[in-house]
């Protein structure tokens, strides 16, 4: 065993090694921050030394380097010797019983908690920026999930699909006023249409360049609605696309409007909240059709997919289709997204289906854990809810002064915490598989054995 | 017709080349309905490219290869069907099968040809359960109506779904692994791991079962247990087995017939009591005694 505690020839060896830190800082910070070079008032160049910014910077990094061969170091290794808690404890073990049921409770309920503490005023923007927002982003994450997490096919571009429903939606509500329920399923007939079009040509790829394929697909779909200003507006994007309505009960301040019709006193929350229900019940059939696809042959088939292809074939099972029902699956629900967003926000533009809303639907699906229904409810929550709550944290303006604007370190923070995920969680943070069938004892699988696939 | 000829699958003059490289040449050879046959040879022969030719992973360059179903008298349709461009053929007594027309996963769902592999492949982040669940995919799919009765909910999908749980624990207790069905399967031991390949290839239920390599990895206990998981399977389903080895133990025991190839070559073709005494293979395997090298060179050309 290796003796990690403190003895005196550590301390001589830790501070030589701040010391050879501090002279190799020292030497490469001289001429960076040591010197400067100012212009005066006859524009002539003068050189300035500032040996006190230099000398502190110095300090700090030899004061890092050896307290992190003292006690940082030191730390790790003991921390490293401990054999891993494979257990887990009774108290998480109930929290995870009872997690689903309260979660979706919580979501059920939110909206009404949110009115009684917040009033109407508040509670439009809680309700439509957090629950609405975040719950767009958990069915596009569940939807994806399907592609990524349980066929293993890497999919850059999937908000092409999203971009279909939506315009799917908008064009078709426009120009033949078809409402919001018959044109829900179109979309998303659609969006599974251009996703098995897609698919046809580009399933024969694997890996890397599946994942560059479907990056282009989504950036053609984008060019071409900028581009095909006849059909789509181009940039200037479609507006006053009609609103759904209650069960044919429009939601405005007519005699025959929502609040009218049930004698309340009108404001905009009814149609906010409504949205809201409409995505949460949208949401959990994309949850609800994912689980029991895990537990039918065709998500068997997709699982086994990202397990191992060749032994698929061997089994009689047709790959193409296999990969297709999953891109095409995959698009319908991102197509159901779609119609919903354009509903929801009245006006839609390229703008909303660039490359980094696929990122963040990737990431969501990666930090959440491929594979996991939970987890990826849980990524979307901290991914669009924390960047959502950066905006109001204007608290930070008396520590940092006025001058501070939170919301410019909104990816700073967010980045960071994608750093940490993948040094703690590489596979996400619920990264175990629950095995769709089983004799005696369902037993979660650990992710070493897990494929990810590899197109 | 006398049992000896009771012919299942006929490969005649299969020949596959990669680029320059030979790797099977000419080879014509049959394997008999309820007889276990066996592919041996030296390392680098073509054993396991005639296996994927069979299975339709490669596409031979050249040469036929003719399965049955039903009856002997179905092979009258072969030369028919070779002059077609179909894949395969009814006839009265059975139906034909031209594997070298057909991709990979057809060989497996309709001509009913099922494979291990040398390297094990199993779902490893799959249950043993899971793993010979999805070897039935192709008969639950019917029952799930292509998935959309599966998602509502309709009862047949229920009731095909519980008798394919009976199937592969019927399985799992065959291959004794019973207790281990719910662990995943890259957590079993190796020899377990072999097993269970082999469990998930019969339950596609095929007519005609290719192992590669079976016993490869296995102790000498383990090789034993599976000579007789081989013999009961021929003996209780009247399985044709048709396996690649290099444990003379496992093929000299349990081969009613042994084909042996050498660089792509058909060198011998028998019973094993043939096969053994054959001056070709122990050449092949063994080499040549000093004086004989001469006589053997100009035999082969060389």
């Amino acid at each position: 065993m290796v003796d990690v505690r403190t003895t005196p020839n550590n301390v001589t060896a830790a501070l030589r090694d701040a010391g050879l830190t501090a002279l190799i800082s020292f030497a490469l910070f001289l001429p960076l921050i040591g010197f400067e070079t100012v212009s005066n008032i006859r524009n002539e160049l003068v050189l300035t030394t500032r040996w006190v910014l230099l000398f502190s910077l110095v300090a700090i990094i030899a004061g890092g380097r050896l307290s992190y061969a003292l006690v940082i170091d030191p730390w790790l290794k003991r921390r490293a010797m401990k054999p891993a808690k494979t257990e887990a404890s009774p108290a998480l073990a109930a929290i995870g019983k009872w997690f689903v049921p309260f979660a979706v409770g919580f979501t059920v309920v939110y909206p009404f908690i949110v009115l009684a503490t917040a009033g109407t005023g508040g509670a439009l923007k809680w309700v439509d920026n957090f629950g609405i927002q975040i719950l767009i982003y958990v069915m596009l994450g569940w939807g994806l999930n399907i592609v990524v997490g349980l066929a293993g096919l890497l999919d850059l571009g999937y908000v092409a699909f999203y971009a279909v429903g939506a315009y799917s939606y908008a064009l078709l509500a426009k120009e033949f006023g078809f409402s919001f329920w018959i044109l829900l399923p179109l979309a998303g007939c659609l969006a599974s249409f251009w996703g098995v079009l897609l698919g046809f040509p580009v399933l024969r790829l694997r890996g890397d360049y599946l994942a560059i394929v479907t990056l282009a697909f989504g950036e053609i779909i984008r060019i071409v609605i900028v581009n095909f200003v006849a059909l789509t507006n181009g940039y200037a994007g479609i507006g006053t696309i009609p609103r759904p309505s209650f069960f044919g009960i429009p939601f405005n301040a007519d005699d025959n409007g929502f609040a009218a019709v049930f004698g309340l006193p009108f404001t905009p929350i009814y149609r906010t909240i409504f949205l809201y229900y409409l995505i949460l019940a949208l949401a959990m059939l994309t949850c609800y059709v994912t689980v029991r696809l895990r537990r039918l042959p065709v998500g068997r088939a997709w699982e086994a997919l990202r397990e191992d292809e060749i032994a698929c074939r061997s089994l009689g099972i047709n790959t193409t289709n296999t990969k297709l029902t999953a891109f095409a699956m995959g698009a319908m629900f991102a197509g159901f997204a779609g119609s919903f967003f354009a509903a929801r926000q009245g006006f839609i533009s390229p703008e909303s289906f660039t490359f980094l809303e696929s990122a963040t639907i990737l990431s969501i699906v990666v930090l959440g854990g491929m594979g996991s229904q939970i987890g990826v409810a849980i990524a979307a929550v901290a991914m669009i809810g924390g960047t959502e709550i950066m905006r109001d944290l204007d608290f930070l303006k008396q520590v940092f002064g006025s001058g501070f604007d939170p919301t410019q370190y909104r990816m700073l923070i967010f980045g960071f915490g994608m750093v940490l995920i993948m040094i703690w969680r590489p596979r996400g943070l619920i990264s175990t598989r629950a095995p769709s069938v089983f004799l005696k004892e369902r037993k979660t699988i650990s992710a070493d054995l897990v494929g990810e696939g590899h197109g | 017709m006398d049992e000896g000829d009771d012919i299942l699958l006929r490969v005649e003059h299969l020949t596959m080349r990669f680029g320059g490289l030979v790797a099977i040449d000419d080879l014509s050879f049959d394997v008999r309905k309820g007889e276990i046959t066996a592919l041996i040879g030296p390392n680098g022969a073509g054993k396991t490219t005639v296996f994927n030719c069979l299975t339709g992973f490669y596409k031979p360059t050249a040469g036929r290869i003719g399965l049955r179903h039903g009856g002997v008298a179905a092979w009258e349709a072969l030369e028919t069907l070779t002059d077609s461009s179909q894949r395969h053929m009814a006839h009265a007594d059975g139906s034909l099968f031209l594997l070298e027309r057909m991709p990979d996963f057809l060989v497996s769902q309709t001509a009913r040809v099922a494979r291990t592999f040398q390297n094990i492949r199993l779902f490893p982040g799959m249950t043993a359960l899971e793993n010979l669940m999805v070897a039935q995919h192709n008969r639950l799919m019917l029952a799930s109506g292509y998935t959309l009765l599966g998602v509502l909910g309709f009862p047949s999908y229920t009731v095909a779904e519980r008798g394919a749980i009976d199937r592969a624990r019927a399985w799992l207790d065959r291959v004794g692994l019973l207790g281990r069905a719910d662990d995943p399967a890259g957590d079993l031991p190796y020899g377990a791991q072999r097993r269970l390949e082999i469990a998930r290839a019969m339950l596609t239920d095929p007519v005609l079962l290719c192992l590669d390599e079976p016993a490869a990895g296995l102790n000498p206990r383990e090789s034993a247990e599976l000579n007789e998981l081989l013999l009961s399977i021929r003996a209780d389903n009247n399985m044709s087995i048709l396996l690649i080895e290099h444990d003379m133990s496992v093929v000299m025991e349990i081969s009613d017939h042994i084909v042996v190839l050498d660089y792509g070559v058909k060198i011998a073709d028998g019973t094993p009591e043939a096969v053994r005494n054959d001056e070709k293979v122990i050449a092949a395997y063994l080499g040549v005694p000093d004086e004989d090298v001469e006589k053997v060179e100009a035999e082969v050309g060389a």
